[in-house]
């Protein structure tokens, strides 16, 4: 038996190591093209002229002014669609938990229902929605926010649903009412301070995705930062391709702290518990 | 000193008792926002699309548009649509489930399984303009593979013809976020399986095919096909990675909605947009209604 086992994980590991080695280098290939793609000089060199303009933000603003207004204006987009869902949606799931859970299933359908309409169906029926917000608000990219907040629901729901679920709302938000707190201190006092991590997570989800959208920008006609990278790989092949990889870049770090803040969540659990 | 006040309403109803109708309205003010924004920026929009596929451009009820999805070009671009999906769904599903499985026979709280799952997470949703520059760096014109392959190997890859921007090269730049999505969906139920199984199939004198065949296999069925429709439904909405690669012509669905909303208004073809996004809906929905099917009875077995 002990022979059999040995062979077998012997064999595990080899298939391991060919299936990683093949998908590894598919996975990685594009990237090493892009860095290789973004520091190459005229003559065939090395060159980072590309990434040293990059970070130079006056001047980047003057060589692309349109990519600085759609970077400005996806920064912008993150913070405000941030806030929005966290306070469109965590009192309401919050509220809905304690006080109608009859409405429970409805607004899970609700929330998850972005998930069957793709964004390039969303965005046409979204045109006519946007002719009064234009009229009533202007056009600014920033108005990108109320769509972006919808396309964000599924993700930002399950995460703030998980963490009400790890908890029991019920039962601190009955200690806090016993005490003398009124409902808006249960739901900011005692009820977020807990699920502060999902909380986190559903920001950070929201960042992510905010920072990659392109299709409703573009089909609105508002400039975000991946409006305007396409527009630039037009004329300017190689910077767009150094801001691709850093929008990743930046991406990447972004769901790597998430996996952290969850890791940090389970290690406080697994240390209560023991 | 504290005052202590009764409170007349403590935190959760006894069950059966009917809260005072009053009370409720009150308690129902509190999801208002929540209703109301949804309402206006996600119900408006869906009836908008609906509404907009039976009417006619004098504004009275047709079916016209409807019909109008038999058109041969219409119809070519949905099967495109679900060739694509189809192809780089399965593709993603096996190659996928594959790197699932070679993480899984990994140490669980290895740094490999750590690594290869966080840069899932981030691979999966790298769609968009920034995938389309990454195969454009990669095997574009004057990419770094095109480069190396032309002036050491000797292979032109584009010998006949540039595919990278055409059906084909779409094949190969969605599997580059469809094998992550499969890996991050298929692991939970890979985790599922118990090496018990196998220890028990192997003390019957069980081989590692005949393991397989009844066992494995059987119990991954269902999670991997729900995965393979998930895949699918992602490929078939993908719009930016298309739209930032194809810039001639409209193969698939999503570009030929691109076309109805930005070209000129054709006479009678209006709301043919609204059709054809309607076609989506429909197509997206029933796939996401079978993957909940499959996704309650792999929850039954390997939960």
């Amino acid at each position: 038996m002990a022979g059999v086992i040995r062979r077998r994980a012997r064999r595990q590991r080899l298939f391991r190591w060919v299936v990683l080695t093949v998908l590894g280098i598919f996975f990685l290939l594009p990237l090493v093209a892009m860095l290789e793609f973004t520091t190459r000089g005229a003559g065939g060199g090395f060159s980072a002229h590309t990434w040293r303009l990059l970070v130079d933000w006056p001047k980047l603003t003057e060589t692309y002014p349109d990519l600085s207004t759609g970077i400005r204006a996806s920064f912008g987009l993150v913070l405000l669609t941030v806030a929005l869902t966290l306070v469109l949606l965590v009192p309401t799931v919050i509220w809905v938990r304690l006080r109608l859970p009859r409405l429970r299933r409805l607004v899970e359908f609700l929330c998850l229902l972005p998930l069957t309409i793709p964004a390039i169906v969303l965005v046409v029926g979204l045109a006519p929605v946007y002719a009064w917000v234009t009229y009533f608000l202007g056009g600014s990219p920033l108005t990108l926010t109320f769509a972006y907040t919808v396309l964000v629901l599924p993700y930002a729901y399950r995460s703030v649903d998980a963490g009400l679920s790890a908890i029991d709302v019920r039962t601190l938000a009955e200690a806090a009412r016993s005490l003398g707190a009124g409902w808006p201190t249960v739901i900011w006092r005692v009820v977020l301070p807990n699920i502060r991590s999902a909380v986190l997570s559903a920001a950070f989800l929201t960042v992510a995705l905010v920072l990659g959208e392109f299709t409703i920008a573009s089909l609105l006609n508002r400039t975000n930062l991946q409006v305007a990278v396409n527009l630039l790989g037009k004329s300017s092949a190689t910077m767009s391709v150094a801001v691709s990889l850093a929008a990743l870049l930046l991406a990447f770090v972004l769901l790597l702290l998430l996996s952290l803040v969850g890791d940090g969540r389970r290690r406080t659990l697994k240390k209560e518990i023991s | 000193m504290a005052v202590v006040t009764t409170m007349p309403d403590p935190g959760a109803q006894a069950p059966g008792v009917r809260p005072h109708p009053a009370r409720r309205r009150v308690r129902l003010l509190g999801v208002v926002p929540f209703f109301g924004y949804v309402g206006i920026f996600l119900a408006v929009p869906t009836l908008v699309v609906a509404v907009g596929a039976v009417t006619g451009d004098d504004g009275g009820f047709t079916l016209d548009n409807l019909a109008r999805l038999g058109d041969s070009y219409v119809l070519a671009a949905f099967g495109r649509s679900i060739l694509l999906s189809a192809v780089t769904a399965l593709l993603g599903a096996v190659l996928g489930a594959l790197l699932g499985y070679a993480l899984v026979t990994a140490r669980p709280d290895g740094l490999l399984r750590r690594a290869v799952t966080a840069a899932s997470g981030v691979l999966a949703q790298f769609g968009g303009v920034t995938l389309a520059f990454a195969f454009i760096a990669t095997i574009g014109l004057s990419g770094f593979v095109t480069e190396f392959l032309r002036d050491r190997v000797g292979i032109d890859i584009y010998a006949s013809g540039v595919w990278l921007f055409e059906l084909p090269g779409l094949l190969l730049v969605y599997a580059y976020f469809q094998i992550p999505l499969m890996v991050i969906v298929f692991l939970p139920a890979l985790d599922g399986i118990r090496p018990q199984w196998r220890e028990a199939a192997a003390s019957l004198g069980g081989s590692t095919w005949q393991y397989w065949r009844l066992v494995g296999m059987p119990l991954l069925a269902p999670p991997f096909l729900g995965g393979t429709l998930l895949l699918f439904a992602n490929a078939f909405s993908a719009y930016a990675t298309a739209a930032a690669l194809v810039s001639q012509g409209s193969p698939i669905v999503p570009l030929q909605i691109r076309g109805a909303l930005t070209s000129e208004v054709v006479l009678g073809q209006q709301n043919l947009g609204k059709a054809m996004a309607l076609g989506m809906i429909v197509v997206v929905a029933l796939v996401m209604w079978l993957y909940a099917l499959l996704q309650k009875r792999s929850a039954k077995w390997l939960g």
